[in-house]
């Protein structure tokens, strides 16, 4: 797909700048925003999809602007999948209607097919077992699986994944980032706010560093991990390796 | 003997250790009320329920009337008074919280008393069913106001954003997350509102509404059996707020997804 932002920037209410005059243009397969908290990622990424509106500037995706009143953000954000850190299940829903009530209300399944794809979905993750549990008795690793489930059950166009694994243990971490990985490798195209580096780096083509609300440096990810270009990356990626095993 | 009554820090009490805490409950309490009676030398002769077993029906059925039909009409005052506190017109917020500051501040019987001989009498209010209705609904609807905003404000924003994110749309929104949420928060506590409303209802026989209270007041005065009178009063009172309370407690424990 191909991203552009043309001076793109949001202000919260209270002032604070949090994205400033980001300007981006490129054809993207698979892409990790890295950067320090509060760098303006999470609030990137809601743009992206739709539910957040910048302040100023504009954001084009495949040549079509996001667009700004809430019946066409509707439509649009039909079309996206969006996975959450976390708490992003809804909590009264068990796990097959989380992905199925979306389904038949959003995207008109009949019950059935519905039932069906969400039911194909949750035991491609492992989860068949535990389709009819509420969030609350899922651990995080099954509840993100079931928020990825969900994400991808009605075909979304491109997947965005913010930071889906910061609140889980290491253990569950992993399984939640096979199944990213697998869904890149079978052509899902995603953009992935994450400070997971080794999926940044090996699973990412492309990675983009954000610091302070600009979009400091972008590239191809192994060249971004292994050559950085300014102070502040450096920086980061050296604070990230000092506690490395 | 000693595990029998008394818990280590992580114990759970067995069956037999709360069956044996509740008998020896129940064994001081009678036996306490017992010597009372014998100390002030009183037996107790319940044979006006026979008697009046008619008017006790009666009175038992306005109780139950009276209670339901409050707690409706103060579901739906609680509804608009929490959708009032939210809205966008000032002087409709200001009535909103003034209603729920006054009446949670005041008490019931001075309540009654100005809705019934003032406003009642003005506006020509006089059936005093109706009259008991309205002014129990207006006193529990302030309460039901606070159950309703806590549960609408404590509504996760995230829930909300994950609704955006699916697609839902604004209707979708409100049905299939906000209210699903806000009825699994509500029901519980509402339910509990239900207990208080039947208990509260007996005020009501400040203005001679003829509910269980009035009526077993009128049978006392005329058969001095003042002390059988009003434990059977608490006995009646217990047959309806227990059932309440155990479907309370139920219902928290079916929607313990919330806590």
């Amino acid at each position: 797909m191909k991203i552009e932002f043309q001076q793109l920037s949001r202000q919260f209410e209270d002032g604070r700048i949090v994205l400033d005059s980001i300007n981006f243009s490129d054809e993207i397969r698979t892409l990790a925003i890295i950067g320090p908290s509060g760098g303006g990622k999470s609030t990137l990424l809601r743009i992206l999809g739709g539910l957040l509106l910048p302040t100023s500037g504009e954001v084009f995706v495949n040549g079509s602007p996001i667009p700004q009143n809430e019946e066409q953000l509707q439509r649009y954000r039909k079309e996206i999948g969006f996975v959450f850190q976390q708490g992003g299940l809804f909590r009264h829903m068990t796990a097959l209607e989380n992905i199925q009530i979306p389904l038949v209300q959003v995207h008109h399944y009949s019950e059935r097919s519905a039932k069906e794809r969400a039911l194909e979905l949750l035991e491609r993750f492992g989860l068949k077992e535990d389709s009819h549990k509420r969030p609350f008795q899922l651990s995080g690793g099954q509840q993100q699986r079931v928020a990825i489930a969900r994400a991808i059950a009605a075909r979304p166009r491109f997947l965005l994944l913010d930071e889906p694994t910061s609140a889980l243990d290491p253990e569950y971490t992993t399984e939640v980032l096979d199944i990213v990985n697998e869904l890149k490798n079978e052509g899902m195209e995603l953009i992935i706010v994450t400070h997971e580096m080794g999926f940044a780096r090996h699973a990412c083509e492309k990675a983009a560093f954000l610091c302070q609300g600009r979009l400091m440096e972008y590239g191809d990810s192994h060249t971004l991990f292994t050559h950085p270009q300014t102070p502040q990356l450096e920086q980061f990626l050296g604070r990230l390796l000092e506690w490395n095993i | 003997m000693k595990k029998l009554f008394i818990l280590g820090k992580e114990d759970r009490p067995s069956l037999p250790a709360i069956v044996c805490s509740w008998l020896l409950v129940c064994i001081f309490i009678v036996v306490f009320f017992w010597i009372s009676l014998h100390a002030i030398q009183t037996t107790f002769d319940f044979s006006f329920i026979a008697d009046f077993h008619i008017r006790l029906l009666k009175g038992f059925g306005m109780t139950l009337l009276l209670s339901l039909a409050s707690f409706i009409v103060s579901l739906f005052l609680g509804v608009i008074s929490a959708a009032g506190q939210g809205s966008r017109l000032l002087p409709i917020r200001c009535l909103c919280t003034l209603y729920v500051t006054f009446i949670r501040g005041t008490p019931l019987i001075m309540q009654i008393y100005l809705f019934f001989y003032i406003i009642g009498t003005a506006w020509g209010i006089e059936n005093r069913f109706l009259a008991g209705v309205l002014i129990l609904s207006i006193f529990e609807g302030a309460y039901i106001t606070e159950i309703l905003r806590g549960s609408l404000l404590s509504i996760d924003a995230a829930q909300l954003e994950a609704a955006r994110a699916v697609g839902f749309t604004h209707a979708q929104t409100i049905r299939w997350v906000i209210l699903p949420q806000l009825i699994a928060r509500t029901l519980p506590a509402l339910t509990g509102q239900l207990a208080s409303i039947i208990k509260d209802s007996s005020l009501l026989s400040m203005i001679a509404v003829i509910e269980i209270t009035q009526t077993i007041r009128e049978i006392t005065a005329t058969n001095f059996r003042l002390f059988e009178g009003y434990f059977f009063l608490g006995i009646l009172y217990l047959c309806l707020t227990l059932p309440v309370t155990l479907a309370s407690k139920v219902l928290e424990r079916r929607f313990r997804y919330e806590n």
